[in-house]
């Protein structure tokens, strides 16, 4: 590190140095790059249970036990729904831009900002016991009966880890709340918020009503599963519907968790980097508002084939139409942000370019499935998989690492190598599109998902999805290499290299301890960039030529 | 004929037919949603890339004309897919007048078939083309889904009570028999082969498996055997509704709600008899839940399914009040 100049204070990163200052910081943005480290490592983890998953399948017999195969796609789904996707965004990108974007010095309670890591981690612990000690082949979903009393995995650890995790998530959701609540800055009004802000707020409120529930589900499983407490197995006079009903009241907000936070990420980018306000600042507000309070109505869908009344499904199958119109309106006005742009193609556009593609084709597909008498067909099978995959691994993982790169100079200081950033989210784009595509035509061929072996005549379309993951996996590794490099090697950024206008931009890259020397006022709206002259002003009322 | 790229799977049955159709449709509704959402991305990101000659001047500002209109546009267009769709579901999961009724017992991991003239096979379903079946699903164990691809078909078989589903054959033929929900190690080789026949064919198959008893007529075995005609029979003293004519006819209970007797009320009220005490009688039934396999309940539906025709018979305790 080289002299800080003089009129800059002290960063965040340099102002202690100590193990001990890390570890007991209160300071949001240290606790953010505490969780990067805590979800990267699970990020890879459930990675290399998918490669394994993929590798499997690259032949019609399978290469893995049918057990070890199992253990895999459970491991792979609780790992990434509950270690990475739902904290993802928030605990990183929002514990470390939140405050920053709305003019705060910190979140509401540091304390409980910290506890939330810690807990998460204590969480990670008891997932990493249940996968050492053995696995568990339930399926991230936990299904009674099976879960209850047929599975020989280490289920109550699972689902313990599953429980502890939640506290964190409800931590965090209930500290982002407050925040917003209360610690805007003088004239930062609601409808003055970042899009980012409005997408982390609307999914701190999901996860404190949903995440309460997902508790008593699986806290109930482990009952039944230690003390025969008859709920959910029929044998014991318990209902296995009952379970379904309960954990996709939970499972399916947990979608939206994972899916909100992405909009917002790519409502800051796309104004950013086609120098244009966003479309329908209002209509996104409302589109985000009002997923966040259908996502609760459409939990049946996943149910349509259970054997749940033909009334339900039809109700479940509307209500899970209605959703498609806030979605649709997000499209629609990102896409009509472009017009009469000035659009760089930088790594970050080009992330969200990418996610505005395949989140259409997700939604798109989703609504195939919502169609209650097509999803007969298609339900369980691999369309469904690779419908899920397109929202949140073509959405929100295309979305947290086009706001990574985006705000990289902003945690660090430094600028990322833009040539190898372009090019690793081209190569995701690529290889995300052949890893999942196929899995499209299977499922309507039929190939269901949790096939350890398959018939076949399935295997071309199994060996090109194969193929693509091996190409995703060098484009989500790739930045690994070059972000830890430009920490060191990295061109110095300035306060604001993007010429961006929100809060987080206008105080010193990295940002310093208590994030402004003095607190910001806000005068206008965010996104007031101009395509015509190439100015823009910031949050502050400052206009840059 | 074997591609070795399948894009389209077999279609073998009238609910597969009607499927498609709607597939299609959906395909090419997003399908054009896509191709404009994506075309206006591509025109914007060419036309206005930093340094292209485009003017810039006058942005079109945000106005609800727009927003509305696109909003209405898309929830008509959606609408009208919700409506189909759900016409649809309705028609596949409500079970019509069947011209056979078959019984399929899913298990860790196998399908067991049981045909109404006591045939029975494993992993595989022989029927006619071109009649109405009508399948009765129960589970041994955890969750599983009877799935057949080329008939579009799929219900999830719950353990603990029946479900249904139908479907008519339209090609003869050998289609695969998938289980669709997860049920652990062996998941992905409970499979089967549906067999479909001709209807002479199918006479012939019946008439070779060489079977004594029908599973009505197993059932009523069964029926003496575990001592259900003691209460139920025609001479018991016990104070217990006769069997007779109860299939398909409106039952009240004590708790003063009104039930159809189908496949799946007679089975329910066999395991958990306490749930659906018969109005006017005490409930002094055992549970036998736990006590019978699945397969011989379905062949205690069966017989007392078969009773639906017969008038019960005249008893002493028809005078009391």
């Amino acid at each position: 590190m080289t002299a800080i100049t003089a009129d800059v204070p002290t960063s965040y990163l340099t102002s202690e140095n100590t193990v001990r200052s890390w570890l007991l910081t209160r300071d949001h943005k240290r606790i953010a790059l505490l969780f990067f480290a805590s979800i990267t490592f699970f990020f890879f983890i459930g990675g290399l249970a998918a490669t394994l998953m993929r590798l499997n399948l690259a032949t019609p017999t399978g290469l893995l036990q049918p057990d070890i195969y199992n253990r895999m796609f459970t491991m792979h789904g609780v790992i990434m729904v509950w270690f990475f996707l739902i904290p993802s965004i928030p605990t990183t990108l929002g514990n470390f831009v939140l405050p920053l974007a709305i003019g705060a010095h910190d979140l509401a309670f540091p304390r409980i900002n910290l506890a939330s890591w810690y807990v998460f981690n204590l969480s990670g612990l008891v997932l990493l016991f249940a996968l050492v000690m053995g696995g568990v082949d339930t399926g991230w979903t936990f299904y009674t009966p099976y879960s209850t009393l047929f599975s020989n995995g280490y289920v109550v650890a699972a689902t313990m880890a599953v429980f502890v995790n939640g506290f964190s998530s409800i931590m965090t959701g209930l500290n982002f709340v407050v925040t917003v609540h209360r610690l805007r800055a003088p004239g930062m009004t609601w409808m003055r918020l970042p899009l980012f802000v409005w997408g982390i707020y609307t999914v701190s409120v999901v996860m404190l009503l949903a995440t309460p529930v997902l508790a008593m589900t699986v806290f109930l499983v482990a009952m039944e599963r230690f003390m025969h407490i008859g709920i959910f197995d029929p044998s014991l006079g318990g209902d296995p519907l009952l379970y379904q009903h309960m954990f996709w009241f939970y499972s399916h907000p947990a979608v939206y968790i994972m899916i909100l936070p992405a909009m917002g990420v790519i409502s800051e980018l796309v104004t950013c980097y086609s120098r244009k306000t966003i479309f329908g600042y209002t209509g996104m507000t409302i589109a985000l508002i009002s997923l966040a309070v259908l996502t609760f109505f459409v939990w049946g869908h996943h149910m349509f084939v259970s054997g749940i009344s033909i009334y339900s499904g039809v109700f479940f199958s509307l209500m899970t139409f209605f959703v498609a119109l806030p979605s649709a309106i997000k499209v629609f006005n990102w896409t009509a942000s472009l017009h009469k742009g000035s659009i760089i193609f930088d790594a970050p556009m080009i992330y969200a370019l990418g996610f505005v593609v395949l989140f259409t084709i997700g939604g798109l597909t989703g609504l195939m499935l919502a169609t209650v008498g097509l999803d007969v067909d298609l339900h369980d099978t691999y369309f469904v998989i690779a419908h899920f995959h397109y929202i949140m691994v073509g959405g929100t993982v295309s979305a947290f690492f086009g706001g990574l790169h985006y705000w990289w100079p902003k945690i660090t200081g430094r600028l990322y190598p833009e040539m190898w950033a372009r090019f690793a989210a081209i190569l995701t784009f690529v290889g995300f599109n052949l890893t999942f595509f196929p899995q499209f035509i299977l499922g309507y061929l039929g190939m269901l998902r949790r096939y350890y072996s398959y018939p076949p005549q399935w295997q071309s379309w199994n060996v090109l999805s194969s193929a693509g993951a091996s190409i995703l996996a060098v484009a989500y590794i790739m930045p690994l290499g070059y972000l830890l490099w430009s920490l060191f090697y990295g061109e110095r950024a300035g306060a604001n290299p993007w010429r961006a206008t929100g809060l987080e931009w206008q105080t010193s890259s990295p940002p310093p301890v208590y994030n402004f020397t003095r607190t910001p006022v806000v005068t206008v709206a965010p996104y007031a960039y101009n395509a015509e002259d190439g100015s823009f002003t910031a949050q502050t009322g400052i206009t840059n030529a | 004929m074997y591609h070795w790229v399948p894009f389209w799977p077999n279609t073998a049955a009238v609910n597969g037919q009607v499927v498609n159709a709607l597939y299609i449709a959906e395909l090419a509704v997003c399908g054009l949603i896509l191709v404009m959402v994506c075309g206006l991305m591509l025109t914007f990101c060419l036309r206005y890339r930093r340094g292209s000659s485009a003017s810039r001047a006058d942005p079109t500002q945000k106005s609800w004309a727009f927003e509305i209109g696109w909003t209405v546009a898309t929830l008509a267009a959606f609408l009208g897919l919700f409506v189909w769709g759900a016409a649809i579901y309705i028609w596949l999961y409500q079970s019509p007048r069947s011209d056979l009724e078959i019984y399929v017992v899913g298990k860790q991991w196998m399908w067991k078939i049981e045909h109404p003239g006591g045939q029975r096979e494993i992993d595989a379903l022989h029927v006619p083309v071109g009649k109405t079946v009508r399948l009765v699903l129960a589970s041994q164990d955890v969750i599983h889904s009877f799935f057949v691809p080329a008939f579009r078909i799929k219900h999830d078989v719950l353990p603990g009570t029946l479900e249904t589903v139908w479907f008519k054959a339209t090609k003869t033929g050998e289609y695969r028999i998938e289980c669709a929900q997860y049920c652990g190690t062996q998941h992905a080789h409970m499979t089967g082969e549906v067999v479909v026949m001709t209807p002479a064919d199918y006479a012939r198959w019946l008439a070779e498996r060489g079977v004594r008893e029908s599973l009505a007529q197993q059932g009523e075995a069964l029926f003496r055997e575990r001592g259900c005609s003691g209460c139920h029979g025609a001479n018991s003293t016990v104070h217990a509704p006769p069997l007779e004519g109860v299939y398909g006819s409106l039952v009240h209970l004590q708790d003063g709600s009104t039930v159809r007797a189908d496949e799946r009320y007679i089975h329910d009220c066999i395991l958990e008899p306490r749930t659906f005490t018969v109005a006017g009688y005490p409930p002094v039934m055992p549970d036998f839940s736990g006590q019978l396999s699945e397969d011989d309940v379905v062949k205690l539906v069966a017989y007392i399914q078969s009773l639906a025709d017969k008038q019960p018979p005249p008893s002493p305790k028809e005078a009391l009040p």
